[in-house]
């Protein structure tokens, strides 16, 4: 298995740049007009779980955690067709 | 480098695809039945739909030296009409002795609905009366988690043989349930939703090689028909043996799909 200096080699630079897309992006909300939805708080859940994932959760299941519907009931009617990407807690499920 | 493509939607791609498959070492490729990107207006849609997966598909592949499977169902995003829906999976046992027929499949969740969740339990009576293996799609994103969660119950409540059930499109945080509850997994390819080579590949580090697939799930969407291969050569830059290599993208693969009586290479 590959060591952690190997692991950085090859993955180093892929994830800088996906950290400056993070960043930009967060900065085009921030600077353009309007009002953002459900998603931008959802985000930053995200973001803060990944900093500190729960005892027993990866970095990755806790960002999927953050994003996730936690109900347990099925819903009456599927409303949309699609999935924004984050759970709207305004809605529920 | 041989592989199977254990999910792939060859209705939606071109002839080339099927070529550039082939020159990456696809021997067999499986085609579960879906939703088209758009609502099919009649039952009568699926009957063509079917002979095009268990007639025409075959023809085209076989040009290319590729066997080519497919699975029948009605997909959990056009089983929202449930008259509809049942109209639909009247047709399906008609089909089922077709000789490359695999089982019962893309069956699951979408939005998680009542009546997604009642065609799903029907589609499994269907699949236990006619002893058909089950290949389950869980739905996408933060629907994912309570979608898995609710197919996992009605599976349980279904009785069925676990050892002959695969669910799809599992992420980091359903893998464990899946795996945990001694069905199989799969791990889906695609550039910009689910898994990455890399992120499968920490998947497959994490919960282990066993029991376990990789597929592209190309479509009509932006996805790609080569993941699968391109995943191959990822773990080989992670130093995964070439041993290792075959049994995740052949080996395992062929052992959940030998389950099925027409899977034949």
């Amino acid at each position: 298995m590959p060591t952690k200096k190997e692991i950085q080699d090859l993955y180093f630079m892929d994830a800088r740049f996906k950290l400056l897309e993070i960043a930009s992006f967060l900065d085009r909300v921030d600077r353009h007009e309007g009002e953002a939805d459900f998603r931008h708080p959802a985000f930053a859940k995200a973001l803060a779980a990944m900093q500190n994932p729960p005892e027993g959760t990866t970095r990755a299941q806790a960002v999927h955690l953050a994003f996730s519907d936690h109900s347990s009931e099925p819903a009456e009617s599927a409303g949309i067709q699609f999935a924004f990407g984050a759970h709207n807690e305004e809605v529920g499920s | 480098m041989k592989y199977i493509e254990p999910h792939a939607h060859m209705v939606s791609r071109t002839t080339a695809d099927y070529q550039a498959i082939a020159q990456v070492g696809c021997e067999a490729l499986c085609e579960p039945a879906f939703w088209a990107g758009f609502d099919r207006a009649s039952p009568q849609g699926f009957f063509d739909y079917y002979r095009q997966l268990t007639e025409y598909e075959p023809a085209r592949a076989a040009k290319f030296g590729i066997k080519h499977f497919c699975w029948l169902c009605i997909n959990p995003k056009e089983a929202e009409d449930p008259v509809f829906a049942r109209e639909v999976m009247a047709m399906i046992p008609e089909f089922l002795d077709k000789p490359t027929v695999l089982g019962i499949g893309e069956i699951g969740l979408n939005k998680n609905t009542k009546n997604e969740l009642a065609i799903f339990e029907e589609h499994l009576e269907i699949a236990k009366k006619y002893d058909q293996a089950i290949l389950i799609h869980t739905p996408h994103l933060e629907d994912k988690l309570k979608g898995t969660r609710l197919i996992i119950d009605a599976l349980n409540n279904a009785d069925v043989d676990r050892s002959r059930v695969i669910i799809d499109h599992v992420e980091e945080h359903t893998a464990p349930l899946v795996l945990d509850h001694g069905f199989w997994a799969g791990l889906t390819l695609y550039p910009e939703s689910k898994c990455s080579p890399a992120r499968a590949i920490d998947i497959l580090e994490t919960f282990g090689m066993e029991n376990i697939w990789m597929n592209s799930a190309c479509d009509w969407g932006i996805s790609d028909p080569l993941a699968v291969i391109k995943t191959a050569l990822e773990m080989k830059k992670r130093q995964h043996s070439a041993e290792i290599v075959e049994k995740v993208i052949y080996d395992n693969p062929k052992k959940f799909l030998s389950q099925c009586p027409n899977f034949k290479l």
